[in-house]
């Protein structure tokens, strides 16, 4: 996972609430079998005027160019802006994965999805719920030229006004994205653990561990 | 090595916190404390994970991290997969069209195939939606813990499971550890209490829930839904509404284990075999009910007597009314973000406010999905469309079922001829239009009175319209070309 620390970066802001993840990245791109290469799907009904298919050259397909992507001054931008509940819906991970391919490393918003947000987290992806009058104050400033900083050390955004927002993040979670750190790898270090707790469940709840499915004939 | 710089206390679930031991515990604690293997002092914890669904969308990308990373599964035996997204409905014998959709189920077969994982491949009769799968072969069972790359996963909390969808990451994680690392979610209660009239389902108890509570009600939280509505329900009913406690903001829907769970449960190729193991399960399994003077972070209480037959009119499940009403106008919507959406989606849906919900023509029906498609399902759609015959208005109307079981079950009962006979198609098992990832779907501008779970943009198709409606509903506005109310019927 590509570790994050600090950021300065241009601010796209999308003001809707309830952005489901079917609208981040559209079913027809979830048959891909890879974690790459969905950027350009990124949004795509709203993005695009006409009906994306997986592997389309999106250089010449006609743009809506009223999506706050499509304009200009947001090009580049790695901080989202969004409204509340973000990422809700599916659980598909296509859509952190098409957030950060498209360029994002932050999403700022008044809540998001839990499915969602744990997915960022393990995508190098900065989900920051902020409360409704700090994003709403933040939506008033942001145009073009506008940036942001985002500091993962400090858990601060600073405003190009110099005004200071605190966010909460996990420690742990804090200290996995710092260092890129693989959850697998961590976790695997209590492998004795895991290993003690299922000896103990198997005898607890034996009917949970009578039928090994993978003896069944395929 | 980098070193932790938070203590993780692997004595949580066996020393752990005596006062709270004691304390009286709701559903989720009680399946929470269980499976908690460690916890960090900042609150994340590690989860044992009984049972791990898989299905082809959402487990390429973690086989192949577990292949890059040289790692095997933790506990093979632990996995059960389906292919059910990208499935044909129809000529299944004819393969996949799709070559990619192709390549993607190609994908899951070469991967269980590899790491010796039982699956159900798409010729297999027992095929089908992996969260009506689960629960049918009883790899679904009460106090155990259940996660599948799935938002719907949700469905599986009806039988007394923590239950809940996860990420293509979290897929992998599963795989090499058999855990997962969580954060323990909020207990809250929804308490549907009374009777519920004539032609008011499960479906509609649900859609009202959200309807209430609205699309974020739940984030944060795990709801347990009780009183005696939900009682009252059937196993396929309760699997309806904690499938869409998603659709509520919340993970994990949970109802809690009686006769009705343990009935159903019973002689499932999955569950306990011979009598002693079976008495061993039953006696664990009872005493997953919340503790009488457990505390919940938030409750909520729903008059069932109150519930119509929904009817949703926008773009988000929230964005629901009775069948009796009319589409709402954003004008009364006081949040401007609200009001804003609210617009956007009457646009989108191109209705209008004030139109009686009963004045929407369809195009298209779809009776399907991990919501409502079981056999239950199929009888209340069959029931109202005996000796009838599809209005002229409707394009096409489909009838999935949401497993071989399913499909052979209805066809043992006749349902396959009435709903042929009424102008339906009778399909094979699978997503299907639910989410359009196979051949199914929505043109841009049609319309559709659907028995899934989401009404979200383009989710049945590209500029599709969705009203998400119970099964009898659906039945009943393929039959009129516009909603009508059941219970007239």
């Amino acid at each position: 996972m590509k570790p994050f620390r600090r950021i300065t970066a241009r601010v796209a802001p999308l003001r809707r609430a309830n952005v489901d993840t079917d609208a981040i990245i559209p079913k027809q791109f979830l048959k891909s079998i890879r974690r790459t290469g969905f950027g350009p799907y990124l949004f795509d009904e709203w993005r695009y005027l006409n009906r994306g298919e997986p592997d389309m050259d999106c250089a010449s397909r006609p743009l809506n160019r009223d999506f706050v992507l499509n304009q200009p001054c947001y090009h580049g931008a790695q901080i989202l802006l969004a409204g509340e509940n973000f990422g809700c819906g599916s659980s598909r991970e296509h859509a952190p994965w098409a957030l950060s391919d498209y360029g994002f490393r932050v999403i700022i918003a008044p809540s998001f999805a839990d499915i969602f947000y744990a997915n960022c987290l393990k995508n190098g992806l900065l989900p920051i719920a902020l409360d409704n009058a700090q994003v709403s104050a933040l939506f008033n400033q942001v145009g073009p030229g506008y940036r942001l900083e985002v500091d993962l050390e400090t858990q601060t955004i600073t405003t190009p006004y110099g005004e200071k927002i605190p966010f909460a993040l996990d420690a742990s979670r804090k200290f996995r994205l710092l260092n890129g750190l693989d959850d697998i790898d961590l976790t695997l270090r209590q492998a004795d653990a895991i290993s003690a707790y299922e000896r103990r469940r198997a005898q607890d709840a034996p009917w949970l561990f009578q039928h090994e499915l993978s003896d069944f004939p395929r | 090595m980098i070193s932790l710089p938070f203590p993780i206390d692997l004595n949580a679930a066996t020393s752990g916190f005596p006062v709270a031991a004691m304390s009286p515990k709701t559903l989720y604690d009680k399946l929470w404390d269980e499976h908690l293997i460690s916890r960090a002092a900042d609150g994340s914890c590690l989860l044992y994970i009984d049972r791990h669904l898989l299905h082809e969308v959402t487990s390429p990308q973690a086989f192949e991290g577990l292949r890059l990373a040289g790692r095997k599964p933790w506990r093979v035996a632990a996995n059960l997969a389906v292919a059910d997204h990208n499935v044909p409905t129809t000529e299944r014998f004819r393969g996949i069209d799709d070559p990619v959709s192709r390549l993607q189920v190609e994908t899951l077969d070469r991967n269980c195939a590899e790491f010796g994982i039982k699956e159900f491949a798409m010729s297999d009769p027992q095929q089908g939606i992996v969260h009506v799968i689960g629960p049918e072969q009883g790899a679904t069972l009460p106090g155990m813990t259940v996660v599948c790359g799935d938002s719907h996963t949700s469905t599986h909390g009806a039988f007394g499971a923590l239950a809940f969808g996860i990420g293509t990451s979290e897929v992998e994680h599963v795989l090499a550890t058999q855990c997962l690392v969580q954060r323990k979610a909020g207990n809250m209660l929804i308490k549907v209490e009374g009777d519920v009239g004539r032609g008011v389902t499960a479906k509609d108890i649900v859609l009202a829930i959200i309807g209430r509570i609205g699309t974020a009600g739940g984030t944060g939280h795990t709801i347990e839904f009780a009183g005696s509505a939900i009682r009252a329900l059937s196993m396929e009913g309760r699997m309806t509404v904690c499938n869409m406690a998603i659709e509520a903001g919340a993970r994990a829907g949970l109802i809690a284990v009686d006769e009705t769970t343990l009935a159903y449960v019973k002689g499932r190729p999955f569950a306990p075999q011979g009598e002693q193991l079976w008495e061993q399960a039953v006696a664990a399994w009872k005493q997953l009910v919340s503790d009488e003077d457990a505390v919940f972070d938030k409750v909520v209480a729903i008059d069932a007597s109150s519930i119509k037959p929904q009817v949703t009119w926008g773009t988000s499940p929230e964005m629901v009314v009775a069948v009796d009403a009319v589409v709402p106008d954003p004008a009364d919507e006081a949040d401007v973000v609200k009001r804003e959406g609210a617009k956007r989606a009457l646009q989108y849906m191109d209705v209008h406010p004030g139109t009686p919900i009963t004045r929407i023509y369809l195009d298209k029906i779809f009776i399907g999905s991990c919501t409502n498609s079981r056999i239950e399902d199929l009888r209340d759609a069959a029931a109202i469309v005996r000796g009838k015959t599809l209005a002229k208005n409707i394009k096409q109307a489909l009838v999935v079922p949401g497993s071989g079981p399913v499909k052979r079950q209805a066809e043992q009962e006749g349902l396959d001829q009435v709903f042929i006979e009424a102008g339906f198609e009778w399909r094979e098992p699978g997503c299907s239009m639910c989410l359009a990832m196979n051949a199914d779907r929505l043109e841009a501008g049609e319309r559709c009175a659907s028995t899934s779970n989401r009404n979200f943009e383009g989710r049945q198709g590209y500029g599709g319209r969705t009203h998400l409606v119970s099964p009898a509903m659906a039945a009943a506005a393929a039959i009129h070309g516009h909603f009508v109310d059941v219970r007239s019927i």
